[in-house]
C-alpha cells in the first residue's frame, strides 16, 4: 500500500518499531485509499499519549492473500474524523474519543459508545454525573419529528433472561424509520484490567468476555500469548481447539435456529433445537467439564487431552446430534407459514453490509464473502478447510437459511477431525512474552470475527490489549435491518443475528 | 404436518428425571470442592498461591470460598499431593447464606435450606422470578435459560421467569453489577411486589467472579439487595442452579 502498511499474517507477532508511523495526513489517506481499494479495517484504536493518542490501525486485504496490515500515526487532542467517509469506522472513533480523550473532528454522530471512564486521566467529552461518571443510554438520540411520529424505548432491562441493552424506535403507526441502540451496561472494565497483564487472572477474564464465545476469544488469546512467547501448539492441540470452536458455533447456531422458530411461534422447531443445543454444549464438556468450554483452551495448548474412549463417545454423540438437528430444521423449510414469515423481512443490502463492515453470518447472508476461517486461516484451519457459504437474500430468511448450511459444515468438519486426531502432547510449556513487540490473533466466532492486538512494553507486559468483538462491526447491521419494517418485527431481527451486549461492552 | 409429527415421534421424550433420579454429569465435571486436608505436605501453601482469585485460605483448615471461585482448577493442577479436587457427581452447591458457601477441609458441606413459615407457603407451589443480568457474560444467562426448555422443564415445579417484575416473586441476579447496571437492578427490585426474594447465580453476582475488583463492578449484588440464595459456579451447571431453586422452595432437600 502507498502509505507503507506493515504487512503479516494472522496468528504472527513483530517488533512494534517495525509498525510504520507516518504523518496525520499520509496515514488518514492511506487509510482511505485502502478502503477504498477493498481493505477492511479489523481494528482501529488508541493508545493514549501525554498530550493525545498513537492510534492503530489494523486492516485485512481482500480475500485471497491472507495479509494484514497495521499502520500508526501520533495526534493530539483531536484527529480528523473518517466516518462520514467510512461508515464503518464510526464506531472506532467514537471509541478512541471515549477511552484516550482525543476528538473526531467532524465526527457525523459524536456520541458516547459504552459510558465508560477513560483509560487516562482527564475529562471525557460528554457531561458527567456527581460521582464523575456517565449514564448510561442518556445521551441525544436521533429523533423523527411530525404529528405522527411516536419514540418507542425498550430496556434496559427486557422480557427474557437476555442482557442489557437501549433500544429507541422512531415509528410511524407500527412502522419502524429508525432503530437507535444503546449499550454500555455491560461494561465491566476489561481492556483497562489488562493493561499491565498477563496476570493469572487474564485468562479468565479472556474467557469472560462474551460467555457464549469463550472458544472464540479464548483461542485469539492463546494465539497472541503464543506469538509473542515464541510458543507453538501442538497439532492434537490445535485440532481440539478446533473442534471446540465448532461445537460452539453448532450450540449457538442451533440455539438461535430455535429462537428464530419461536418467535414466529413454530413451537416443534423452537423446542427440538432448545435441547438439542444442550446436546453440543454436553459435548464440549465432555472435552473439558464446562459447557462453555472454560479451562479448554490454555496458551501452549489445551487444558486437557482425550482418550480414545472420549473421541469415540463425542463422534457418538455427534452422529446423533446430527440426525435430530437435520429433522428439527428440516420443518422450517417445508413450513411455507413459517417461510413467510421470514422472507423479505429485515433486509441489510449487501451494499449497506460492505459499508458499515458487517462481519461473520449476518456478513455472509448478504452475499459478502468473508470468512477469517479461510481468509486468514489460523490454527488447524490452516490444513483443514471448511467451505464458506453465502446467501443472497439477505433477509432473515438468508441468515437462518446460512446458520443451518454452517452447522451442517461444522457438523462434517468436527466428524473428520475426530477420526484423524493428531498424536503427540497436548499442551507446551509456556514461556515469558517478549517486551516491545505486537501481535495480532483473528478468528472466526460463530458471530464473525474477533480480532485481539496485544502492544508489550519494555518489560513485557501489556501496555494495550485491544479486543473487537464482531458485535462491534453488527450492531448497526440490526439497527439498518429495522428500516422501513414493523415494529414486531424486532424480535425476529433481533434473534437473527443475536448479537453480543457484553462482547461490544467489554 | 405429518413430517411434524414424524419428528415428533422421534425426538421422544426427553424430560430428565430429576430430582426424582440423578441426573448424569459430565466425567470432567466439577462440582463439589474435596479438600482432603490428611494428604496435604507439612506447610504447603501451593493450591491457596496458586489460585488467581485468592479463593483458598490456610490458616487454620483450609478453605475454600466457592461463592469466590471459578471452579477453573488451577489449584488442582498446583496441588503436589492431590489433596483438592472438585466432585464430578456432586452439583448440589447453593447455599442459603454468604458464609454457607465455604467449604473447610474435612467438614460436609451442606447445602441450602428451603424458606420458612409464610415464605415457603407463599413460593412453595408457585415461584415467579425476573431475571436481571448486571454485566453477566451470558453463559450464566443461557444456562438458565435452559432451564425452560423441554429437557429441564422448569414449569413442572411451578417455578417461571416472567416478563415484567410486577409479576415477579423475586429477582433472579447474573452478573457482577457494573455501574453502568447498579440503577436499573435497584429499579427493578423496587418494582417487585413484597414480600419477595432475591437469588444471586455465579461467580459474578455474588462476589464480583473474573472481573472482581474491577472499578467498573461492584462484586456482585450483596450490599445492594438482601439475598436469599446463592448458586456459586462460573456459570453454575442448570443441575446446580435447578437444585438450588428445588431446596429453596421445599422440594429437594
Ligand atoms: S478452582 Fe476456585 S479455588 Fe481453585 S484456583 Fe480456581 S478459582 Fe481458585
Amino acid at each position: 500500500m502507498s502509505f507503507g502498511m506493515k504487512t503479516f499474517y494472522n496468528g504472527t507477532s513483530f517488533k512494534r518499531s517495525d509498525i510504520p508511523v507516518p504523518d496525520n495526513d499520509t496515514f488518514f489517506q492511506g487509510v482511505l485509499d485502502a478502503i477504498t481499494a477493498g481493505w477492511r479495517v479489523c481494528s482501529y484504536f488508541g493508545v493514549p499519549t501525554a498530550d493525545g493518542a498513537t492510534l492503530y490501525c489494523v486492516m485485512s486485504a481482500r480475500a485471497g492473500s491472507g495479509i494484514l496490515g497495521i499502520a500508526a500515526t501520533t495526534v493530539g487532542r483531536t484527529f480528523p474524523s473518517l466516518a462520514s467517509l467510512c461508515p464503518q469506522l464510526h464506531l472506532f472513533e467514537r471509541e478512541i474519543a471515549e477511552q484516550c480523550l482525543t476528538r473526531p473532528e467532524g465526527h457525523p454522530w459524536f456520541k458516547p459508545v459504552r459510558f465508560q471512564k477513560p483509560l487516562c486521566e482527564g475529562k471525557g467529552f460528554w457531561s458527567e454525573t456527581d460521582g464523575g461518571g456517565l449514564t448510561p443510554a442518556v445521551m441525544d438520540f436521533y429523533r423523527v419529528e411530525g404529528d405522527e411520529v411516536h419514540e418507542v424505548a425498550v430496556g434496559p432491562v427486557h422480557a427474557g433472561i437476555i442482557e442489557p441493552g437501549h433500544f429507541r424506535f422512531q415509528c410511524h403507526g407500527e412502522e419502524v424509520f429508525h432503530l437507535e441502540i444503546a449499550l454500555g451496561f455491560q461494561h465491566r472494565g476489561i481492556e483497562r484490567a489488562l493493561i499491565g497483564g498477563p496476570t493469572p487472572r487474564t485468562v479468565h477474564e479472556m474467557e469472560t468476555i462474551a460467555g457464549d464465545t469463550t472458544v472464540g476469544h479464548g483461542q485469539a488469546y492463546c494465539m497472541n500469548m503464543e506469538s509473542l512467547g515464541g510458543v507453538f501448539a501442538s497439532p492434537r492441540a490445535e485440532t481440539v481447539r478446533g473442534i471446540a470452536l465448532e461445537l460452539e458455533r453448532l450450540a449457538n447456531h442451533t440455539g438461535d435456529l430455535g429462537a428464530i422458530a419461536g418467535d414466529v411461534g413454530y413451537l416443534p422447531t423452537a423446542s427440538f433445537c432448545g435441547r438439542i443445543r444442550g446436546d453440543f454444549l454436553n459435548m464440549t464438556a465432555l472435552l473439558c467439564g464446562s459447557r462453555f468450554g472454560r479451562g479448554l483452551l490454555r496458551p501452549g495448548g489445551i487444558g486437557y487431552d482425550c482418550d480414545a474412549a472420549l473421541v469415540d463417545e463425542l463422534h457418538k454423540r455427534l452422529q446423533a446430534a446430527r440426525e435430530d438437528l437435520a429433522g428439527a430444521v428440516g420443518l422450517l423449510w417445508d413450513s411455507p407459514s413459517v417461510m413467510a414469515r421470514l422472507e423479505d423481512v429485515g433486509i441489510v443490502t449487501a451494499a449497506d453490509a460492505r459499508e458499515i463492515g458487517l462481519v461473520g453470518p449476518a456478513a455472509r447472508a448478504c452475499g459478502l464473502n468473508r470468512d477469517v476461517r479461510r481468509d486468514h486461516p489460523f490454527g488447524i484451519f490452516r490444513i483443514s478447510q471448511i467451505p464458506v457459504i453465502t446467501a443472497t437474500t439477505c433477509d432473515v430468511a438468508a441468515r437462518t437459511l446460512l446458520r443451518w448450511l454452517e452447522a451442517e459444515r461444522s457438523l462434517d468438519f468436527i466428524d473428520e477431525q475426530v477420526q484423524h486426531l493428531p498424536r503427540g502432547t497436548y499442551r507446551n510449556q509456556m514461556k515469558e512474552i517478549a517486551p516491545e513487540r505486537c501481535a495480532v490473533a483473528l478468528t472466526e466466532g460463530w458471530r464473525g470475527e474477533i480480532c485481539h492486538v496485544a502492544l508489550t512494553d519494555d518489560r513485557g507486559r501489556f501496555e494495550r490489549y485491544k479486543i473487537v468483538d464482531p458485535s462491534f462491526h453488527n450492531w448497526n447491521g440490526l439497527g439498518l435491518a429495522l428500516r422501513n419494517q414493523q415494529i414486531s418485527d424486532f424480535p425476529l431481527c433481533n434473534k437473527s443475528f443475536n448479537l453480543s451486549y457484553c462482547g461490544y461492552d467489554l | 404436518m405429518l413430517k411434524a409429527l414424524l419428528t415428533r415421534f422421534r425426538q421422544g421424550h426427553r424430560t430428565m428425571a430429576y430430582p426424582d433420579a440423578p441426573q448424569p454429569l459430565p466425567a470432567r465435571f466439577r462440582g463439589l470442592p474435596v479438600i482432603e486436608p490428611a494428604r496435604c505436605g507439612d506447610g504447603c501453601r501451593a493450591c491457596a498461591a496458586a489460585c488467581p482469585y485468592g479463593c483458598i485460605s490456610a490458616s487454620g483448615s483450609l478453605t475454600l470460598d466457592m461463592g469466590t471461585c471459578l471452579f477453573c482448577a488451577d489449584c488442582v493442577a498446583a496441588c503436589p499431593h492431590d489433596a483438592i479436587s472438585f466432585s464430578a457427581t456432586d452439583a448440589c452447591l447453593a447455599s442459603r447464606t454468604r458464609e454457607g458457601l465455604t467449604v473447610t477441609a474435612g467438614e460436609e458441606y451442606h447445602a441450602a435450606v428451603a424458606l420458612e413459615g409464610e415464605l415457603l407457603r407463599l413460593f412453595g407451589r408457585s415461584l415467579k422470578l425476573r431475571e436481571v443480568s448486571a454485566g453477566g457474560c451470558n453463559a450464566c444467562e443461557a444456562d438458565t435459560n435452559v432451564l425452560s426448555t423441554i429437557g429441564w422443564d422448569l414449569g413442572r415445579f411451578g417455578i417461571q421467569f416472567v416478563a415484567s417484575p410486577r409479576h415477579a416473586d423475586g429477582m433472579f441476579v447474573t452478573g457482577p453489577v457494573s455501574e453502568n447496571m447498579r440503577e436499573a437492578l435497584l429499579a427493578t427490585y423496587a418494582a417487585i411486589p413484597e414480600p419477595k426474594l432475591v437469588i444471586v447465580a455465579g461467580a459474578c453476582a455474588i462476589n464480583g467472579g473474573p472481573f472482581k475488583d474491577h472499578a467498573e463492578v461492584h462484586n456482585g449484588a450483596d450490599g445492594f439487595v438482601p439475598v436469599d440464595l446463592y448458586i456459586p459456579g462460573c456459570p453454575p451447571s442448570p443441575l446446580t442452579i435447578l437444585d438450588g431453586l428445588l431446596r429453596l422452595v421445599g422440594r429437594v432437600k
